[in-house]
């Protein structure tokens, strides 16, 4: 009895070791040389290649073409007829800031205060949210997490999806300023002031952004004046808010402009024409249609979505899926975000709206791939298959923006990356959920 | 005391109900489009039947409403106008069996229960969302109630006969349904907001057993009244008996009980979706379904033993505590355990897009497409009671069809015409810019009541609209 006692304690040691063992084996990723071959490599810069190969070496794409010489310390991946494209990057989101959205201390995207410049993104960015695998399996191997609070809310920053952490998964840290601009329009039926009110809060509002861009040209000013000759000059005080600004002043590091009616767009247009030395984007713009001459001549990037309803009840029922194609056939360069945290993974089917209705898919990948790229200043580096940059890359069996479409697999700074995440692995559990071992 | 009060709510209810109705009568009745039944044949499209395969090269003809003849090479009868449809796809209307889309007011919050409210009062027929989601191929919706309470108000089934009175809207003899909650937002609404129970998914159960047997006590003693009653009419002498007021609240509860009602319970997780079906079981109530159910997969066995429905989402989860645990595979487990599984919107965007949230079903867990189209048509009819006459395309049921110009789940493919009972309510040939039927002067120009400045990084909540008063500002902000 006593014997049977200590084979069954023994047994179920055992067992629960082995079941305990297997629960950590978390499948890594592969690294080093891999050779794709077979496939119709959508390039985004250089075209179309059928039956292409595209040789991975480390973190970087050594090859993209039609013929190689694949030596034996490459991984063959047999790609005949999938495709390749070049990592999708969400341009807009709050992934890795926000968690829950409706649990508030899960929220790291809203900063108290009104000037922000020196919040950054980087710093809250979670490399291990739920959501990161769920994102970088859909083919989403890039985004910008944006903070939103505010006037300046702070930098937004250009995350790659693998890592252990922010700095290993950092593409650019300040990847931008974002600012919300007052609304000079009034905000509906619940805003009860007079139109002279309106327009009396706005001009305050822009009041106090001029004085805070002037005040941060100024110690710009201040501390180039000290660096050149710092003898018999008193050091200025350290200001971490003016020297935040300082990228921004130079043009280094572009400036999100928050916006969606048509005066708001205007009103942008109207204060970036006052402001010198630096870049803008404008992110939103839902009726950028109604002004697309004038956002093109001002030059400013777009980063947008299509999947909301029309912003005006007498608006054709096209119009939101129509806005991305609009505003590239009036000149825009324009990027199509997902504006979300968790579901960052719809980004293409945002874009594959954009495509049927006027973008066309060509652009509507460019939307996804080198527009963004550039628009934040990281096109040397992503947005393209191209010898020399980043291989991050997926392999698809058809159109990344068909919702039927699958994405095979991942490579992201070269590491081939698990293809699992919450959703699979709770797929895997409970699709027949009473199953045993025998 | 409570039982005057409840009294006072039953006659200020019904008062309120009249005086709706006549408003609506007087607002909507005369400008109204009459209820129109209508015929067409549409010729040589592939017509996908979802109970019968897809076929090609096929004519389908509606009649006077309803389909008359599925078949190739059909005839049109004199006066029935004919649609070219080569090359393009036919589907039987989407049916969306979770929105809010043109609610009037959504949440009766003041009450832990108020199965006597309905959203039959509550319907706006003059609202835009409804053509915008004629254009996305959806032709039924499930008005449904707000999740504030645990037992919230009855929905209303609608037809988008964009044009049609709120009377005219209503899908005819369809089944009543109610709203029921668990979870998170019932117990923010009452226990966190109110400080009354429930504030745990503990005090949740007790709120529908209890609510329940009073209404089983109610009936009890009101029948044994009428009983005493009519003895006492009979006999004509002797002490009248004690009168059991009426209580609109317990007869629908009783309702409920009976099988009267379908039951559509906003629920999240799987150890509430166990409780629900544990009550249910022991008052003996059938044919229900849970609505979000994102942890329903987890459950799915108990799901199909109890022959349990579900609606849920294709792909959200995240975005609160009790759906953080969520997959996207959810419906395609659902699906392959047996459970009769649904894709809702709850959300007037999706609504246009039910489509592409179907085909993503596929993506995640592979589920055949019949079967992800199912889950937007004949599923969604099944759980609101209404499969017999929508929901496939088949000879004897509603001309509710939409031709596409290609595969629905393709993302270059648009709805082109949207029929109700045979009747054409969308025209992509056809589609002027301004689809209002109804303009209200104080939204005409820069319209910010629907505006969503997508920057804000908010998701729509519907399901607690008019309830946010409850928390206060700071966690109404929170809650986005």
């Amino acid at each position: 009895m006593k014997r049977l006692n200590i084979f069954v304690v023994v047994a179920a040691l055992l067992l629960g070791l082995s079941v305990q063992t297997e629960a950590q084996i978390t499948e890594k990723p592969e690294f080093g040389k891999f050779a794709i071959t077979g496939a119709t490599i959508h390039t985004v810069t250089n075209g179309t290649i059928e039956g292409g190969v595209i040789l991975i070496g480390g973190k970087e794409i050594e090859y993209v073409g039609q013929n190689a010489k694949i030596t034996n310390e490459y991984t063959r991946i047999d790609a005949s007829g999938k495709h390749v494209y070049p990592g999708f990057i969400d341009g807009w989101t709050a992934l890795g800031l926000v968690e829950i959205s409706a649990v508030p201390v899960t929220v790291d995207n809203r900063e108290l205060g009104d000037f922000n410049p020196h919040m950054y993104a980087f710093t809250a960015f979670n490399p291990h949210s739920a959501a990161v695998p769920v994102t970088r399996v859909s083919g989403v191997t890039t985004v910008l997490s944006a903070p939103s609070s505010g006037i300046i809310a702070g930098k937004a920053a250009v995350m790659d999806l693998w890592g252990y952490s922010p700095d290993s998964m950092s593409v650019k840290k300040s990847g931008a300023l974002v600012m919300n601009l007052p609304s000079s329009t009034g905000g509906g039926w619940w805003d009860d002031r007079s139109e002279e009110e309106i327009k009396k809060d706005y001009e305050r509002e822009i009041n106090k952004i001029n004085e805070f861009f002037e005040k941060a040209r100024f110690y710009d000013r201040m501390i180039k004046e000290y660096e050149k000759s710092p003898t018999g000059k008193i050091r200025p005080d350290h200001d971490p808010r003016m020297e935040a600004m300082r990228e921004v002043l130079a043009g280094e590091v572009p400036v999100a402009l928050t916006v969606s009616r048509e005066q708001e767009i205007l009103d942008a247009i109207e204060w970036t024409n006052s402001q010198e030395g630096m870049n803008f984007f404008l992110v939103g713009a839902e009726e950028g249609w109604r002004v697309a001459e004038e956002i093109a001549e001002a030059g400013l990037p777009v980063l947008t979505t299509t999947l909301y309803t029309p912003s005006r009840d007498y608006d054709n029922y096209q119009r939101p899926y129509q806005n991305p194609g609009l505003m590239a056939k009036a000149g825009v360069k324009v990027a199509i975000v997902s504006n979300d945290a968790e579901n960052t993974r719809n980004a293409p089917f945002e874009a594959g709206y954009a495509a049927a209705y006027g973008l066309g898919q060509e652009e509507a990948i460019k939307a996804l791939t080198i527009n963004p790229a550039e628009i934040f200043g990281v096109a040397d580096r992503i947005g393209s298959l191209e010898a020399g940059k980043q291989a991050n890359l997926f392999i698809s069996d058809g159109n990344p923006l068909q919702p039927m479409t699958k994405i095979e697999h991942v490579f992201i700074k070269g590491f081939k990356i698990p293809m699992d995440s919450r959703h699979s692995q709770l797929y895997e559990e409970f699709l027949d959920r009473d199953a045993v071992n025998r | 005391m409570l039982f005057q009060t409840e009294l006072f709510m039953n006659l200020r209810e019904t008062k309120m109900k009249k005086l709706i109705t006549l408003i609506a009568l007087v607002a909507f009745g005369f400008t109204a489009k009459a209820q129109e039944k209508g015929s067409v044949l549409i010729q040589n499209a592939t017509v996908i039947t979802i109970t019968n395969g897809d076929l090609e090269e096929t004519d389908v003809l509606i009649r006077d409403g309803k389909i008359t003849e599925i078949g190739k090479d059909l005839r049109a009868p004199r006066g029935v106008e004919t649609v070219d449809a080569t090359g393009k796809y036919v589907m039987p209307g989407i049916i969306d069996a979770h929105s809010h889309l043109n609610g009037v007011d959504i949440n009766e919050a003041r009450n832990v229960v108020t199965a006597e409210v309905t959203m039959e009062e509550s319907v706006d027929p003059n609202e835009v969302g409804i053509y915008h989601a004629l254009a996305g191929g959806a032709t039924t919706i499930h008005l449904m109630h707000g999740s504030a309470n645990v037992i919230g108000g009855q929905g209303e089934t609608l037809k988008l006969r964009y044009g049609a009175s709120q009377e005219g809207m209503k899908f005819e003899n369809a089944p009543r349904t109610i709203k029921f909650a668990l979870g998170e937002n019932p117990t923010r609404v009452h226990g966190q907001g109110n400080g009354v129970q429930p504030r745990t998914r503990m005090g949740v159960e007790q709120v529908i057993r209890n609510h329940f047997d009073e209404a089983l006590d109610y009936k009890r003693k009101r029948e044994a009244y009428f009983e005493a009653q009519s003895l006492y009419d009979r006999r004509g002498k002797g002490t009248p008996p004690v009168p059991v007021a009426k209580n609109l609240r317990y007869e629908v509860l009783n309702d409920i009980i009976e099988g009267d009602i379908l039951v559509h319970c906003h629920s999240y997780r799987a150890d509430e979706i166990l409780m629900l079906m544990r009550v249910f079981n022991d008052y003996g109530i059938k044919n229900y379904t849970f609505q979000h159910a994102n942890e329903a997969f987890k459950v799915a066995p108990e799901l199909a033993k109890n022959g349990a429905h579900t609606s849920v989402f294709s792909d959200w989860w995240a975005y609160k505590f009790e759906v953080y645990y969520s997959t996207a595979y959810n419906a395609s487990i659902l699906n392959a355990n047996g459970v009769i599984n649904s894709i809702n919107s709850d959300n007037d965007q999706l609504l246009r897009t039910l489509n592409h949230e179907a085909a993503k079903v596929v993506r995640y867990g592979n589920t055949s497409v019949n079967d992800a189209l199912k889950m937007i048509t004949l599923h969604p009819a099944i759980q609101l009671g209404i499969d017999d006459r929508v929901g496939s395309i088949e000879e004897g049921k509603d001309g509710d069809v939409v031709i596409w110009s290609g595969h629905p789940f393709d993302i270059y493919s648009k709805a082109e015409m949207t029929f109700v009972d045979g009747t054409k309510y969308f025209d992509l040939e056809n589609d002027p810019d301004d689809m209002r039927i109804h303009i209200n002067p104080g939204t005409e120009f820069e319209d910010g009541a629907n505006f969503r400045r997508i920057v804000d990084n908010r998701e729509e909540n519907t399901c607690l609209q008019d309830a946010f008063i409850l928390f206060g500002e700071q966690s109404a902000q929170a809650q986005n």
